[in-house]
């Protein structure tokens, strides 16, 4: 009865957290990340998976797509579609410089019983007091943020896409993420609402993982600077993951808050 | 009247080296392949921190086709794109230029060149990178001193993309 309970808890969690929560890889991958022409279209697949960078297990809905232009404003794909495995769209980059490309999930998600029923709730901290009703029992509260992001650059590198918003784990190019290349190392940044992530553990694992025996992950911590550096062995197309559980709360009912963040990055031959 | 003209001419030859510039040539081998495109090719001078100094030339496809504009494809030049080409508005006067065919291709760059005067005395690198579509990439380099004090030349052989690269400062 009790190993029973603690399952169905847990599965209920699993189900109610946003796809990046999940054991699976979350990715953007965009058809190019170093383009060049006159107004260029790229075209950008996103997925949820294990292998990288296949479609063979959900898509990644593109509900909280977020889409940043070389002058900072905000942009919006085109052709979006949602299919079995994966959603896809593309963008003009009429603007030269760099794009950041993400899905930013900010949610705030909740389990209680009302009238004897159990009952799940997603939303957000604003939606929270007036959507929660207020004869619900038992109310177990948890906030999530998660990233899941690339970047693309048509003519010279730019940097102002990647202003930070200074809440939940943002990624701080110092080499710019268009500017890698295999056997060079390249140092980036992290921070925490703001903040320096220090002590962060980075997984990095290259794509085609369906043609190899391991997955030959890369390891790496933040310093108290939030950085850390990676020498990158080879080139291809590479996923970068790293999470973060703490307790700074928006809504005061929440138990912990979970910080996600992922990156998509390319890596080009000498 | 004849002869001195003769001498006069051979006066003017012995004029030191550094007045002279860059002779480059560089061969675009011919190749037996069933779809054959001609390479977008760039040629261009790298400090000793592989700094891209000077574009000597870069031959693309400049005219707009059905599949899109030649540009789009500048890229490619990987190690180019990388050290120059993002950062140039293009096409550039005196550097840009269509494709060429299979050959021996010439490129004289005079001393008094801007490209070449503004350089400070040092070592330098000739690269040349060359890449086809449905085909390979390759890139060869020729390291030399600026200005020459003494005649220079190297030589570089390519095996796929570039046959002979030859520089020449006398």
């Amino acid at each position: 009865m009790n190993i029973k309970r603690t399952l169905a808890i847990a599965l209920a969690i699993a189900a109610a957290a946003p796809t990046i929560a999940s054991a699976h890889k979350a990715w953007l991958r965009p058809s190019q990340t170093v383009v060049a022409g006159e107004a260029p279209w790229i075209t950008v697949d996103a997925a949820v998976s294990n292998d990288l960078f296949y479609f063979n297990h959900v898509p990644l809905r593109l509900d909280n797509l977020v889409i940043t232009a070389p002058d900072g404003t905000a942009l919006e794909a085109a052709n979006s579609a949602t299919g079995k495995y994966r959603s896809v769209f593309d963008l003009q980059l009429v603007q030269e410089g760099t794009y950041r490309i993400g899905v930013v999930n900010n949610y705030v998600t909740a389990r209680y019983t009302q009238n004897g029923e159990s009952k799940r709730w997603r939303g957000t901290a604003a939606t929270f007091a007036s959507e929660v009703p207020k004869d619900a029992k038992d109310v177990e509260v948890n906030e999530s943020i998660s990233r899941v992001e690339t970047f693309v650059t048509r003519g010279t590198p730019s940097e102002k896409a990647f202003a930070p918003e200074g809440t939940g784990l943002e990624f701080v190019p110092v080499t710019h993420p268009n500017d890698l290349y295999a056997g060079e190392a390249a140092t980036f940044r992290f921070q925490v609402d703001g903040k320096p992530a220090a002590g962060l553990e980075i997984e990095i694992v290259r794509g085609g993982t369906r043609y190899r025996n391991a997955q030959d992950e890369i390891k790496a911590t933040t310093d108290a600077n939030g950085e850390f550096q990676v020498t990158w062995p080879e080139a291809g197309m590479y996923w970068l993951e790293t999470s973060l559980s703490d307790d700074k709360v928006s809504v005061p009912e929440a138990r912990g808050r979970r910080l996600g963040y992922v990156a998509t990055l390319e890596v080009l031959p000498q | 009247m004849r002869p001195r003209l003769t001498i006069a001419l051979t006066g003017m030859l012995a004029l030191p080296a550094a007045a002279t510039g860059l002779d480059i040539e560089v061969e675009i081998p011919r190749m037996k392949v069933a779809e054959y495109h001609r390479p977008y090719v760039a040629i261009w001078i790298e400090n000793s921190d592989s700094k891209a100094v000077a574009d000597l030339a870069v031959w693309y496809m400049m005219k707009d086709t059905a599949e899109g504009k030649g540009s789009k494809w500048l890229p490619d030049l990987r190690q180019w794109w990388r050290r120059s080409g993002r950062m140039l508005d293009l096409p550039v006067d005196g550097v840009t230029g269509p494709t060429r065919p299979a050959g021996n291709h010439a490129l004289n760059i005079d001393a008094a060149d801007p490209r070449l005067a503004k350089l400070a005395p040092g070592d330098y690198t000739l690269v040349v990178e060359a890449v086809r579509e449905v085909g390979g990439r390759e890139l060869l380099k020729i390291p030399f001193k600026w200005p020459a004090a003494a005649p220079q030349s190297g030589k570089a052989q390519g095996s796929s993309e570039l046959g002979t690269v030859t520089l020449s400062l006398d």
